[in-house]
């Protein structure tokens, strides 16, 4: 194989296809850790060139894992359409690039072929895409679910209510859900990441959320992001679970870090559909972000946008309701600042919507990453440009718990009320019956958590 | 404009305001209005000369617990259910947007809290507790620490040789310590769970290693330990990043046996060690002694441990 260009006089080659895909990314420092980034900005422009010449059936060819070592690779490889991949896989990835951003090509006609693509000729084409093409792309594809409401359709954008509390106190956790609630918040889900991840703590909290589902006649499902296996073990136990919830990894041995398998998550699936109690038929939620393989050590020498495309293959197999990369969750040695987190931001979210499922976006921060609120700001506009799904809502976007900074029920509001846009169908009606809106626009009520206190005025 | 007309668009104004439940009373706005106006009238003075800005500490907790939201249906339930919650709840809005005292407070406490990253654990506590101090492979301080985590996941050879020949091997418990990323975590929650950790397991007959503090520390570094001293159980106590406006939340990270190789589904974790509000640092102690206890029964920890007696019952 010979991989190789000239460019300004000068020859640039490179070794194999996993070089050049390292290469050919924007610049962050997760692959700079791993020793797969470009040397310089020019070297750089000439990997995109090249990979721009790469025909698609190369790319299948070579996984980032081997198929026989990694059932990611084998999930992947195995769930490819044929038929649609017979008629695309000599397309280069610069022709698939033209594809996606052909206006005579809308969303539906990108979601037939995206059954032909793999993880690695996603992550190929967005790598040689800019922001801007990444957004118009993305806006383009609608991947709409349903649970015990409806998300992802055209005009709406929905938001997970996340209420964690450092020591998981069902109170404080109701208090926070109320106060989401009153701002128009938890249509995607009731969403509580848990401080303690025993099995008593974790039913208490489905319990309590499932309460408040039920006293105010609330349109959406809950979620307690414990580990899988606790989950399991609650539905078994008939705790009332609206979405299962686990964190993937691109690869086997990721996954196994994180506790889980194939054979763990098809488990997990099955039983969700058989025990959770909405109506479906999509029961699982997916978190996902760039550099959870690599700070498992389990990345297999390739870069981290790779890694998150396969994420989103791995997901597919289960039809989630909805699925979110947590941006900048985990801190500058992989997203060093507000460019490579907005960057990555536009990427996971194209991929997620070029796989065919439901994507939203955790547009966040730590406070040892160099940005800042602001940025989140922007990038959650930018965002909304694109067509995401959903956003978080945490109390003035400060996680108290999880320690990091993402959206606020203020931003979803405001989103919203910018783009002119709408929460999920049922979750609206309701919004509207419960006086928190009138015709779509706040009312006095909007904001007051204490209207949820009494349950009989209304 | 005459006077007359500016008094009646004020108030037009905050019937409006009022109306949409914006403002709660009319009395401050009125006071300002009336200010401005005597301040107008000497129209070729600077009318800022006379100004006096004198603004409380937004950050007292006293202040914290003020609620953004003055005309909630129920004012007093509203402070309950703050009390709850270190979320910024009850907060209210200005149209969509946070409140400006809101959005300003938000702003100071990340201001704090990128102050708080680069400070270091003070000496005078680690020889207080007998720590004596050891290196990863960050060799070049905080910034190499921050983009470099596989490095802080490996002691130094220094480290290794010195952890050798001042530790005890094969303990049950192997107590150690790590900066992470908050050394304030580590200053303000050490003093409280060392002495409950050493005479929990005292109390329950387990026999402790030597215990000491690990500088630029990732939870990797576990495995390490567990190669070296052997011990039953290590507990790596460590400062987790810091939130927004707070440095002090440490975790307790405990592994079986820990051996290289090992992964986080190998390893537990008690989170949120902190006092007021989070799991207070005494009850965390007891908690992971009894934790302990119960790997050392099961010989094992973690998810994978869970999961391997899933399959053989
Ligand atoms: C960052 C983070 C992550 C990152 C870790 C990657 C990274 N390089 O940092 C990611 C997103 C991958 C993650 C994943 C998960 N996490 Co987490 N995580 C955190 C968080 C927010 C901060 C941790 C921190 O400050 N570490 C300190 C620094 C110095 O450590 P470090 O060496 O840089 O990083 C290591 C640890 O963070 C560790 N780690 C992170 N999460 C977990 C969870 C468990 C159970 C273990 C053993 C280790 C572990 O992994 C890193 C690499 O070794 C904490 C919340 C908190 N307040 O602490 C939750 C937290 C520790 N995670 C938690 C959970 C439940 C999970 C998941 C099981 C969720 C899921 N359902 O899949 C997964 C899988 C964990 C696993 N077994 O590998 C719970 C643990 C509850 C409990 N008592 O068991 C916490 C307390 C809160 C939460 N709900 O997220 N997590």
């Amino acid at each position: 194989m010979l991989l190789r260009t000239k460019l300004f006089g000068k020859n640039y080659e490179f070794a194999d296809i996993r070089v050049l895909m390292g290469k050919a990314n924007e610049e962050k420092s997760g692959d700079r850790l791993a020793g797969l980034a470009a040397d310089t900005t020019v070297e750089r422009a000439a990997a995109k060139i090249v990979l721009g010449h790469v025909p698609l059936i190369t790319l299948r060819q070579n996984p980032a894992v081997a198929y026989d070592q990694d059932e990611v690779t084998r999930v992947i490889d195995d769930g490819i359409d044929s038929a649609v991949y017979e008629q695309i896989k000599g397309w280069t990835v610069g022709e698939l690039r033209e594809f996606i951003l052909d206006d005579r090509n809308d969303g539906e006609r990108l979601l037939k072929i995206s059954p032909g693509l793999t993880a690695e000729m996603i992550a190929a084409v967005t790598k040689i895409m800019s922001n801007m093409d990444l957004v118009t792309a993305a806006r383009k594809i609608r991947v709409i679910r349903h649970c015990v409401n409806t998300i992802g359709e055209e005009g709406t954008l929905a938001g997970r209510l996340q209420p964690n509390h450092p020591t998981d106190s069902p109170e404080g956790i109701r208090a926070s859900i109320y106060e989401g609630l009153s701002y128009g918040v938890g249509d995607a889900v009731i969403g509580i990441n848990p401080a303690d991840d025993s099995y008593s703590s974790v039913a208490r909290l489905l319990d309590m959320s499932y309460e408040v589902i039920q006293a105010h006649k609330i349109p959406t499902q809950n979620c307690v992001l414990a580990h899988i296996t606790t989950q399991m073990r609650c539905l078994e136990k008939g705790s009332p679970v609206g979405l299962m919830f686990q964190s993937i990894s691109g690869s086997q041995k990721g996954n196994e870090a994180f506790g889980i398998s194939v054979g763990l998550l098809d488990e997990a699936y099955a039983l969700a559909k058989k025990n959770c109690y909405p109506l479906g038929p999509n029961f699982m939620y997916f978190e996902t972000g760039q550099g959870s393989a690599l700070s498992a050590e389990a990345h297999n020498g390739w870069d981290q946008l790779t890694l998150e495309a396969r994420n989103y293959g791995l997901a597919k197999r289960y039809d989630p309701f909805m699925v979110n990369t947590v941006v900048g969750f985990i801190g500058p040695e992989y997203l060093y600042d507000t460019n490579q987190i907005h960057r990555a931001g536009l990427e996971d979210h194209f991929m997620g919507k070029m796989s065919g499922i439901s994507m939203g976006c955790d547009v966040c921060y730590t406070n040892h990453a160099k940005t800042d609120q602001n940025a989140s700001e922007n990038l959650a506009v930018l965002l909304t440009a694109a067509g995401c799904n959903f956003f978080m809502g945490v109390p003035m976007a400060d996680d108290s718990m999880l320690a990091y900074q993402s959206t606020s029920f203020h931003d979803i509001a405001t989103l919203r009320a910018t783009f002119r846009l709408h929460p999920a169908p049922e979750f609206a009606e309701w919004l509207e019956s419960f006086g928190i809106t009138n015709q779509s626009r706040f009312t006095s009520r909007a904001g007051d958590a204490t209207i949820f206190l009494n349950r009989t005025s209304k | 404009m005459s006077d007359d007309h500016i008094d009646e668009l004020i108030e037009a104004v905050l019937r409006q305001l009022k109306a949409e439940g914006l403002v709660a009373s009319s009395s401050n706005l009125r006071s300002q209005a009336d200010n401005s106006q005597t301040a107008g009238s000497h129209t070729h003075t600077n009318i800022s000369a006379d100004l006096v800005i004198d603004s409380d500490d937004p950050t007292t907790s006293m202040q914290r617990i003020i609620p953004g939201l003055e005309n909630a249906a129920d004012q007093d339930a509203l402070v309950m259910l703050m009390e709850t919650t270190t979320a910024r709840i009850g907060v209210g809005r200005a149209g969509y947007r946070p409140k400006t005292k809101t959005l300003q407070l938000f702003q100071s406490d990340f201001a704090i809290s990128q102050d708080a990253l680069y400070r270091e654990v003070d000496p005078v506590l680690l020889q207080k507790f007998d720590l004596f101090q050891v290196e990863t492979m960050i060799t070049e301080g905080k910034e190499q620490y921050l983009l470099r985590p596989d490095l802080g996941r490996k002691l130094s050879s220094e480290a290794m040789a010195l952890i050798k020949s001042r530790c005890v091997k094969r303990a049950n418990i192997q107590i150690c310590v790590g900066d992470g990323l908050s050394a304030t975590a580590i200053e303000v929650n050490i003093p409280k769970i060392m002495p409950v950790l050493i005479s929990g397991c005292q109390s329950v007959g387990l026999s402790l290693g030597t215990p000491f503090f690990i500088h630029h520390c990732r939870v990797g570094v576990m495995n390490d330990i567990g190669d070296i001293l052997e011990p039953d159980v290590v507990i790596l106590l460590i400062g987790e990043r810091p939130g927004l406006g707070r440095a002090e939340s440490m975790s307790a990270y405990m592994a079986f046996q820990p051996r290289s190789g090992d992964t986080d589904a190998d390893r537990e974790v008690i989170c949120n060690i902190f006092d007021n509000g989070g799991t207070n640092p005494l009850e965390a102690g007891a908690y992971a002694v009894q934790l302990a206890q119960t790997m050392m029964k099961n010989r094992g920890s973690g998810v994978k441990m869970r999961l391997s007696k899933d399959s053989e019952r």
